[in-house]
């Protein structure tokens, strides 16, 4: 990638976290371009939230760094992490809507916790944010009452109700009935452009996440194995992204789980 | 063989303390978002509501019948040495140094304590704790301390509930069915029971079982696994350690604050 460097938001260099013995990351560097949609792939188990905890610094990594607009993750004060935090917005797999409030104070509680503004300026705030993703009528509704795509929407608004410089969306995709995952990749898409934000998307849904994104990383056992445009990733001729993008069920990810010889097993017993 | 057992000693010690570790840095935690309460005092309200109102049917109802089977157990005793006027004292001194907290905190640590827990454990497993790490709002201030604090606040006010409503059923049984004198169940309880030495340390002891059972049951929630299976265990886990650490505690308490040795 040939990007000027204030033009990359987050980078990481040389990026190491185990579990265990087991590397999630092994040294990896990445770069996230500003304004633009770049999409995490990869095998489920890969690390990719991993990935999105440590850039939001709920997890520490064991080697490398991570610098956010600029700021190194590692000497942020806890002042100043909560503070570059309130530019990051995040949506949880599940949504992690709080189920004690509805959906509007849901919508509400950031800038409940972050503002000082009266009460008639959040109302404004809130339902505007509500429009955009299409629920300004399910403002009274408990979270509970949600359908699945619903609260990941109410999510959504929450997180952008404090206009973030940049999203991170944890699997998206998963579990979405067709128009739910429509309506999602195209809001996805709108914001990104709309308020000028800049999207990081975890998934592994290839379809849906290789028609908004404009950069693709692929891990697998905790390296970068592919990097580029959706159109560069489909010319490429690496085993590893070919099955992955194609979906094949063996390849150099291997179908078995690392087992001893099947025979010998088998006549052991 | 010897090794094994060894083995998992060392490792059960370990966890023990190291468990132990995370529960006081936990605690430190907690008191260092207890300020932030001044602005968000809706919360504690709330809690109040929740930990202590809500409670009231069970402690009231307890109390209630634990009044009741004092005064009769007493009357079936003393009804030999002719003292049944002392019923009164019996009643009254067995609710308010020990009975009333105590039995308030079981019950509490049952119904509130695992409440907490599974609520605390359950906003982890759904995520809604990391999702407020990272609105930048710290779960310690906003979910912690109030629930916390409520847990202070309620458990002493629930114990003197329980001593009130206990002394009022002993009343009903002793005066009412086993027509002992009203006014000796009154007076003598009004002679006997002194303000500081039995009210007094029957509350310090309710305060003190409100902020251990509170105390782990907000940890436990806080540090349990975030799967179904971890929210039941460390919800079991409160209630058995809860009602471990009252009884223990008691013991503590009394024999400091009752014997004379």
């Amino acid at each position: 990638m040939t990007t000027p460097a204030n033009d990359i938001l987050v980078r990481a260099r040389g990026l190491t976290f185990k579990r265990g013995n087991r590397y999630i990351f092994n040294n990896i560097d990445l770069d996230i371009q500003r304004g633009k949609i770049t999409a995490i792939m990869g095998p489920s188990g890969t690390g990719k939230t991993t990935l999105l905890r440590l850039i939001g610094k709920q997890l520490k990594p064991h080697g490398g760094s991570i610098e956010i607009d600029g700021q190194a993750l590692a000497k942020l004060s806890t002042r100043e992490l909560y503070a570059l935090r309130k530019r990051m917005g995040m949506l949880f797999q599940n949504g992690a809507l709080l189920t004690d409030l509805n959906v509007y104070e849901n919508v509400a509680f950031p800038l409940r916790e972050h503002t000082r503004l009266p009460e008639s300026i959040i109302r404004h705030l809130v339902l505007m944010k509500l429009q955009a993703v299409g629920l300004r009528g399910a403002r009274d509704l408990s979270p509970s009452e949600l359908s699945g795509g619903m609260a990941r929407r109410v999510a959504l608004a929450r997180a952008l109700v404090l206009d973030p410089m940049m999203m991170m969306y944890d699997e998206p995709f998963t579990g979405q009935d067709p128009i739910s995952l429509g309506v999602l990749v195209r809001l996805i898409r709108s914001m990104n452009d709309a308020l000028s934000l800049t999207s990081i998307i975890v998934s592994h849904d290839i379809q849906e996440t290789s028609s908004i994104a404009d950069y693709i990383y692929i891990l697998s056992d905790g390296c970068v194995v592919g990097q580029g445009t959706p159109e560069q990733l489909k010319q490429t001729d690496s085993a590893w992204v070919k099955q992955f993008l194609n979906a094949e069920s063996d390849g150099p990810v291997p179908f078995h789980f690392a087992a001893p010889d099947y025979r010998a097993d088998l006549l052991g017993g | 063989m010897i090794l094994d057992g060894l083995q998992s000693v060392g490792r059960t010690t370990l966890d023990v303390f190291s468990k132990f570790g995370r529960a006081h840095l936990f605690l430190l935690h907690t008191l260092a978002g207890v300020p932030s309460l001044f602005v968000r005092w809706r919360l504690v309200v709330s809690e109040v509501y929740s930990l202590g109102v809500l409670s009231l049917t069970i402690i009231l109802v307890s109390g209630l019948f634990v009044g009741m089977v004092l005064g009769l157990q007493g009357y079936n005793t003393l009804v030999n040495f002719n003292a049944t006027e002392m019923l009164g004292v019996v009643v009254s001194l067995s609710l308010l140094r020990e009975l009333g907290p105590v039995l308030t905190a079981l019950l509490f640590a049952g119904r509130a304590g695992s409440a907490l827990t599974a609520e605390i454990g359950l906003m982890k497993a759904t995520e809604q704790l990391s999702a407020m790490e990272m609105m930048a709002v710290n779960p310690y201030k906003r979910v912690i301390a109030p629930r916390f604090i409520g847990g202070l606040i309620a458990m002493p006010l629930l114990a003197g509930i329980f001593s009130a409503i206990g002394i009022l059923g002993g009343h009903l049984v002793v005066v009412e069915l086993l027509q002992v004198d009203a006014g000796a169940y009154w007076s003598q309880m009004q002679d006997t029971v002194e303000l500081f030495d039995d009210i007094g340390n029957g509350m310090i002891k309710a305060a003190v079982f409100g902020v251990v059972v509170t105390w782990i049951a907000v940890f436990e929630g806080y540090d349990c696994i975030p799967t179904s299976e971890g929210v039941s265990r460390a919800t079991t886990r409160t209630v058995v350690n809860a009602s471990l650490a009252t009884l223990g505690i008691d013991f503590i308490l009394t024999a400091l604050m009752f014997s004379d040795v």
